[in-house]
């Protein structure tokens, strides 16, 4: 079912497991589904991917494809990383089974709703430190 | 070469070294068409009757005509439903079957549905038994057949299958019981049991893949599915597979006279995987009923991963194992057996299911305890799903 490039990353996943310190978290799917994806980010001041983690509960090609994505953003910038496309990550892999294809869809989605998660962050601290110094002035 | 361990005995078995010897002298020797007049013809008939009474026996069939050969459980299962729904179609078209059968079963009521027929799924209830109340409810004066299964394959759990019988019978339709897994692990007295129509099959119980049988209870009319020749009593054309049903014979003679040893060992050896699983990790649930199942069958829900994982890390270290039916397995539908005993869909993912066999030892439970404690860990070190925690077994 699976060819030998995907089974090798099964087996042996990279960047398994969490993050202390992360500051883009994204998580997709839903377990009904059979697939939960969650991908942990850190980010330096220069927008750059210093770090990036998972943990999937889900079929080999799940654990196969986040494990991929990780390992494709380290080093990135986020302009960089959202340019990922899931078509990359199953030509790493060597190719997918066609019902395994939306595994790597999920991949890209969970990267960027790990950088969205960033965003958010960003814009809640900045709207925090506006307020501290509104609060500040009276 | 690695040590390797078959837990999958409910998908298939082994054929047994007595069986291929039965079968052996059937390639060359005896290599006669059963319906020739001459001599080799007459030699390959011989076998064939041979197998047909050891068949009839096994399953205490009043009479060895009651057999009919067929290529396999699917084919009996289809044939059953498709031509005794037909034969009786003028007395009433309602058919009647459960929400956890075989897909030969399922498919073939979905065919006949399509065909204008009248179908009812009676539902199981979180055990996987068939509720009686539900199936003495649905049965109408118009309903000729009902179908269910005797053991299912997937979780084991065995059906009231006299009580079954009496309930059709009472409202006057024909029973159908898929015995395909029972026969592999409880005495299946046709007889006794009030059945009217079974599917048995030989590979399930080490006999060869390809063949399986027929019962339908002399004077239970039935549309002929495979046409073309005077076989089986010109209900089911074909050459006749003499070596496969040989093989068959001796596998199925086998079966029922090792049956109390067999059962005894298949329990002990189940309870022991089970209680050490439950040991050894945690957030594990054992599906199916708790006693009235097959002790061959051991179907866990491991919580917070998914059970391919677990299935292709467990095929890495030499074990053979399927996520609930195998059949299934390829396909990204959920199980329908356990949607239909309503676990949750997030248990439903994390399940595997263990059949045993006659070639497992206790030393081979052990080996697949300690590489599951690893492998459950390893899966759940990683799973965003925090119910169950990060650790994967007691220390």
């Amino acid at each position: 079912m699976y060819n030998k490039r995907v089974m090798q990353e099964f087996v042996n996943p990279q960047n398994a497991g969490g993050m202390k310190g992360a500051n883009g978290i994204g998580q997709v799917g839903n377990m009904a589904c059979g697939d939960v994806m969650k991908i942990y980010l850190r980010i330096d001041e220069n927008e750059v991917i210093q770090d990036a983690r998972f943990k999937t509960f889900g079929c080999a090609a799940a654990i196969a494809t986040t494990s991929i994505a990780t390992q494709l953003v380290k080093g990135k910038t986020i302009a960089e990383a959202l340019e990922i496309k899931n078509s990359q990550i199953v030509d790493i892999l060597g190719g997918l089974p066609q019902n395994k294809i939306h595994c790597s869809v999920l991949a890209e989605e969970a990267l960027k709703a790990a950088v969205s998660d960033y965003y958010d962050r960003k814009e809640k601290e900045a709207k925090g430190i506006k307020k501290a110094a509104v609060n500040a002035e009276d | 070469m690695a040590r390797r361990v078959y837990l999958d005995n409910a998908a298939t078995t082994n054929v047994s070294v007595e069986v291929i010897n039965e079968m052996i002298p059937c390639f060359n020797m005896l290599y006669g068409n059963a319906n020739s007049l001459h001599g080799f013809g007459r030699e390959a008939a011989g076998i064939i009757d041979r197998a047909r009474d050891r068949v009839a026996k096994a399953i205490n069939a009043a009479k060895s005509s009651e057999i009919y050969f067929t290529s396999g459980g699917t084919e009996a299962n289809n044939w059953a439903i498709y031509g005794i729904a037909h034969a009786y179609a003028k007395k009433g078209k309602h058919i009647v079957t459960s929400q956890i059968e075989h897909h030969s079963v399922l498919a073939t009521f979905a065919r006949l549905k399509e065909e204008g027929f009248e179908v009812s799924y009676v539902p199981v209830d979180a055990n996987g038994i068939v509720s009686l109340a539900e199936l003495m409810h649905v049965i109408r004066p118009t309903t000729t057949l009902v179908s269910i299964m005797g053991v299912n394959n997937e979780v084991g759990t065995i059906q009231h299958i006299k009580a079954i019988a009496k309930t059709v019978h009472e409202k006057g339709a024909i029973f159908h019981c898929d015995c395909v897994q029972a026969i592999t692990c409880m005495p299946i007295d046709v007889q006794e049991l009030e059945i009217d129509s079974a599917t048995i099959s030989a590979h399930k119980i080490h006999g060869p893949k390809g063949i399986g049988a027929l019962y339908l209870k002399n004077g239970i009319k039935i549309r002929p599915l495979i046409v073309g020749g005077e076989q089986e009593r010109e209900k089911r054309g074909g050459t006749t597979n003499v070596p496969a049903i040989a093989g068959f014979g001796r596998a199925i003679e086998t079966t029922v006279r090792e049956l109390p040893v067999y059962t005894k060992k298949m329990k002990q050896l189940s309870d022991y995987f089970i209680a050490q699983v439950r040991e050894k990790i945690e957030h594990v649930r054992l599906n199916g009923h708790s006693s009235q199942r097959a002790r061959s069958i051991v179907n866990f829900s491991f919580e917070c991963i998914e059970g391919e994982s677990i299935l292709l890390l467990l095929d890495m270290e030499g074990i053979a194992v399927s996520t609930g039916s195998a059949c299934a397995s390829g396909s990204l539908e959920k199980s329908y057996v356990l949607k239909a005993m309503r676990i949750p869909d997030e248990i439903a993912q994390g399940t595997v299911r263990f059949s045993f066999g006659r070639n497992v030892s206790k030393d081979d439970v052990d080996f697949v305890v300690e590489k599951l404690v690893q492998v459950v860990a390893k899966l759940r070190s990683f799973s965003p799903i925090t119910k169950a925690g990060r650790k994967g077994g007691k220390k």
